[in-house]
């Protein structure tokens, strides 16, 4: 403890003393150089883990959810606009997107010790993990459907007359969110018998 | 007697040109050999007007006047009892699952549906806008009802007395 003090100490010293060698403007604009290199290779290396081919980097993603999302409107449709995995699955907006990228380290855990690397065990862990991400689209208002789906922008009388009703009545009065009623609509659900009695 | 249902099978194979022209039974396959692989017909584009539809016949499963593509029905979740379950129903404006489907073999009302209910699909079905491949000359029963001559009105006889 004493010796870590010390070294602090010493690495204190160095730091607040002005520079010998180096002039102010190479520290300034070599340090403003320095930081664009560091800043974009972390976005860009961030952004790299935000991609479909990065998620199914690994066989739990792709033998198990991303099999599932294939069948799905969002992955194929008579228009060919598609949603990849953190469209839905990782916000949009910085700093909520980093908060969720540290939660995700989670997840590195569970890819290290093979927490779902079985099909089995995927699906033993199935309600739990699908409980994450209701809870977490429930908690932001399905900010990530709203980020195509605009409520304000919906042509209800394009709709079906048993969407248009829907809509109008719980999604237009705020009673309730996107995923409230729009679970499993891109993956295969849970047993939701156990789901809805104990939550 | 004859006659007309030589006339029928005439009939039929006329209407049926896929038929006719293979000449085999398979109206399915059409003339495709047998080697080879036949190119599936466009998938037809489901009716989603949510009117319901008339039935054939009294008995005839309400067939289903909506999409459901991608309605997961197995062990975890029946998609379709979102809407059409009894305690769901009065939310959702749907049409309830008739009491029948509740019931076991032996009679006995059960608390949820039927496992022998379970899987809609087996009897309830999607509709599409298409060209019937066959002509068809069923008649419903309330049809045959208003065709028919009605009942000769036969004179009571009098009750004879003793």
């Amino acid at each position: 403890m004493r010796s870590l003090l010390d070294l602090a100490r010493r690495y204190w010293a160095t730091i607040s003393r002005p520079s010998r060698y180096f002039s102010l403007g190479f520290l300034v604009i070599g340090g403003f150089v320095a930081g664009v290199i560091f800043w974009g290779a972390f976005n860009t290396g961030m952004e790299l883990t935000n991609t479909e081919a990065f998620c199914t980097g690994c066989h739990e993603m792709r033998d198990n959810v991303f099999v599932e999302l294939r069948s799905t409107i969002h992955y194929t449709n008579r228009s060919g606009v598609r949603a990849v995995c953190p469209d839905c699955h990782v916000p949009h907006n910085w700093t909520d997107k980093v908060a969720r990228k540290m939660q995700a380290s989670k997840e590195v855990w569970g890819k290290v010790f093979g927490t779902i690397d079985t099909r089995e065990k995927f699906l033993d862990h199935r309600l739990e993990l699908a409980r994450h991400e209701w809870a977490r689209m429930k908690a932001n208002n399905s900010l990530e459907c709203r980020n195509c789906h605009g409520s304000d922008y919906m042509d209800l009388t394009r709709q079906s007359p048993r969407a248009a009703d829907m809509h109008s009545r719980f999604l237009l009065t705020g009673e309730r969110t996107c995923i409230d009623c729009h679970k499993g609509i891109a993956h295969r659900l849970p047993d939701m018998g156990t789901a809805l009695r104990s939550p | 007697m004859r006659i007309i249902a030589a006339l029928l099978v005439v009939a039929g194979l006329a209407s049926a040109p896929v038929l006719a022209q293979s000449g085999t039974v398979d109206a399915l396959r059409g003339r495709t050999p047998v080697a080879d692989e036949s190119r599936p017909p466009p998938l037809g584009n489901p009716e989603n007007k949510d009117v319901r539809r008339e039935r054939a016949y009294s008995m005839q499963p309400p067939t289903i006047p909506h999409k459901i593509d991608n309605y997961q029905v197995d062990l975890n979740v029946n998609a379709c009892l979102g809407c059409h379950s009894r305690g769901r129903a009065p939310v959702t404006q749907a049409v309830a699952v008739s009491v029948s489907h509740y019931m076991d073999r032996d009679g006995n009302f059960l608390a949820e549906i039927s496992p022998r209910r379970y899987f809609c699909e087996q009897c309830h079905v999607t509709q599409v806008d298409a060209k019937p491949l066959v002509g068809n000359a069923f008649l419903d029963v309330d049809e045959v009802l208003k065709r028919a001559p009605p009942p000769a009105r036969t004179a009571a006889k009098p009750a004879s007395h003793p």
